[in-house]
């Protein structure tokens, strides 16, 4: 689904990535973990194509982001989806517009199946029905997040990128949003890139880890990855909160 | 049905009517598919229909969801029904999909002439009361920076002295070009269209007297204003707006620091130290243009120029125009800081508020110079 390599990143002068290789596979769940600012949420974004790599390339189904032409990227920005990290909802929108904006620039539904589809989406992220009628900035971080993934969500894309989805949201809401997950990859066979610190997140849905050290990927399994000698990724897997996640584990 | 791929095909058993789905069932073809499953509305209470999944290619929530609300669409109108050969994979879909089983309030457009009205009505109405609440806050604003002010006067040494003079080189220096430019140029004009009418009577050196009154005593200050209030005042609102959305102005609050002591007393302090050195930079600057304009027009050299302005202007001509300054300097500033407190925690309202400050402070400070002039009028200068 996606394939990476050889990517370059540097933002004011500081090379934040350096020859970054990933692959990502049909139906896979990656998480991105890493020190703050240690260049995460620009790795995405560089991917999505917000921001122009130094160097590499980034292929999406197979195709070189920077060699489509608009169409093509249009076509493209169809399938995928998109959580910010606080949710980047149009703020001059209401929810409920807000979810009807890819759905109305991507198809054309008839305006009562437009309205159920917009009252499903937002059911689907557990928000309250009254949630839709209202504006961004009369919702809570968490609710704002949880729309942010309904409009992510609203064209059942096949791939998705999540900056942060479960920060700021409370355990229970963290782990509905985990088994959301879960249930769309089993019957859609999403794919899922997702910058995350949430242990149990990782641990739960993730296939693989990619962990950002000294601007390069290290990429496996969670046993793999604590059996990697590295002092950052042993301290944060061996850390009291990933001892305490991973003893949870099953 | 449909060429999209996606549909289904109805067959009649000895126990019912059997929907066999086929397909991908997307979002993609759900329009098509909303269309085909409306026509079941056919079938009569009293028939059983089964649903056969098993041909179902690719579904999304969408697909499930059609399922999920044609089922109860039949059930509804006493058609017994079933879904069967769910494919394993889909199953969580339908666990999914049941959560979506809540009513959304969906706002109706007003339709007829009477809504129309009362619609009308009630945006006028509730303008008005806006406005009301508006000018008590404002006022409200303006007593709680007298309160600041005061409390700061007692220990000057809580003020802000180095956002003083930042806030003064800001809002003064950096509008020097602009206010300049702009004071020349009216003075040119002014000068000149005075001239074309004065020349009929012969009395062209009289459009110094025009020039050295209207400009000192009103439009001098009044450019002044006005350019500051686009130009600073819009920058307060859009400043503080922005600190507000960032929820910095309750941190600074969290830190015992008093936003208003910090933030505003130092804009407002600064313009209205700097507005009136700015009016007397105008007035020197629509003079200058008057005179170059009378020496290429009319033929007045500077110290005829300079001789008939000073017969032209009385003692307090000047001071007319530079008094008022500090009075639209505060105004400018309690308008611009009070709109960006309003913000609330959009973009959009950042921008709203920033257009509604600089429109507020231009009116005002015309309301306050009409005010001024009755003043003027009564003490007799």
């Amino acid at each position: 689904m996606i394939r990476i390599r050889g990517l370059t990143t540097r933002i004011g002068g500081k090379v934040l990535h350096d020859r970054v290789d990933l692959d990502v596979r049909q139906g896979e769940v990656v998480g991105v973990v890493g020190a703050s600012g240690s260049g995460k949420s620009v790795l995405l974004r560089t991917i999505i194509g917000l921001y122009e790599p130094v160097g590499g390339t980034v292929e999406i189904f197979g195709r070189d982001l920077r060699a489509l032409d608009e169409a093509g990227l249009h076509a493209l920005e169809a399938c995928w989806g998109v959580l910010f990290q606080d949710g980047a909802l149009f703020s001059s929108l209401t929810v409920a517009q807000n979810i009807a904006v890819p759905l109305k620039e991507q198809l054309t539904l008839p305006g009562n199946l437009l309205d159920e589809v917009i009252a499903l989406k937002v059911a689907l992220v557990g928000l309250p029905g009254d949630a839709a009628a209202k504006y961004p900035a009369e919702l809570s971080g968490g609710m704002r997040k949880r729309a942010g993934l309904a409009r992510a969500l609203a064209l059942d894309p096949p791939l998705l990128f999540l900056d942060e989805p479960t920060a700021g949201l409370d355990p229970i809401a963290a782990g509905a949003f985990d088994s959301l997950i879960g249930d769309l990859r089993a019957s859609l066979g999403l794919t899922v890139l997702m910058v995350t610190h949430d242990l149990d997140s990782l641990i739960a849905i993730c296939d693989r880890i990619a962990v950002l050290v000294d601007k390069r990927l290290r990429i496996g399994t969670i046993d793999e990855l604590l059996r990697d000698p590295h002092p950052w990724i042993q301290a944060y897997f061996r850390g009291p909160r990933g001892r305490a996640a991973l003893s949870g584990r099953g | 049905m449909g060429d999209s791929g996606a549909g289904f095909d109805m067959t009649r058993e000895e126990d019912g009517f059997v929907l066999h789905a086929r397909g991908d069932w997307l979002i993609a073809t759900a329009a098509d598919l909303d269309r085909a499953l409306r026509r079941l509305d056919q079938l009569g209470a009293g028939e059983h229909l089964t649903l056969d999944l098993g041909g179902i290619d690719r579904l999304d929530t969408v697909g499930a969801w059609l399922v999920r609300r044609t089922c109860g669409a039949l059930e509804s109108r006493g058609v017994a029904n079933s879904v069967e050969n769910v494919p394993p994979a889909f199953a969580p879909l339908f666990d999914q999909v049941a959560k979506g089983e809540q009513p959304v309030p969906l706002v109706e457009a007003p339709r007829n002439f009477a809504a129309v009205i009362e619609a009308g009505l009630r945006y006028v109405g509730e303008r008005t009361v806006e406005a009301g609440a508006a000018a008590r806050d404002l006022m409200g604003f303006f007593g709680l920076i007298i309160v600041t002010w005061l409390r700061v006067l007692r220990r000057p040494g809580r003020l802000r002295w180095v956002a003083l003079v930042a806030q003064m080189e800001r809002t003064g220096v950096g509008a020097l070009p602009i206010v300049g430019l702009l004071s020349f140029l009216i003075g040119v004009v002014l000068t000149f269209q005075g001239a074309d009418q004065l020349r009929r009577f012969g009395a062209e050196i009289f459009a110094v007297n025009l020039l050295g009154i209207g400009i000192l005593r009103e439009l001098g200050v009044l450019l002044t204003a006005v350019i500051v209030a686009g130009r600073s005042g819009s920058a307060f609102t859009a400043e503080l707006g922005a600190m507000q959305v960032n929820e910095e102005i309750d941190a600074l609050r969290t830190l015992g620091l008093d936003p208003v002591e910090v933030l505003v007393l130092p804009r407002l302090l600064g313009l209205i130290l700097v507005m009136p050195l700015l009016t007397l930079y105008a007035d020197l600057m629509a003079l200058v243009g008057g005179a170059l304009m009378s020496w290429l027009e009319l033929g007045i050299t500077l110290p005829l120029f300079v001789r008939q302005l000073h017969g032209a202007i009385g003692e307090w001509t000047f001071w007319v125009g530079v008094l008022k300054a500090p009075f639209f300097a505060g105004t400018i500033a309690l308008v611009g800081c009070h709109a960006g407190f309003r913000v609330s925690r959009s973009a959009e309202s950042v921008g709203r508020l920033t257009t509604l400050s600089v429109v507020r402070s231009i009116f005002l400070v015309i309301v306050i110079d009409a005010a001024f002039s009755i003043l003027f009028a009564r003490l007799h200068i």
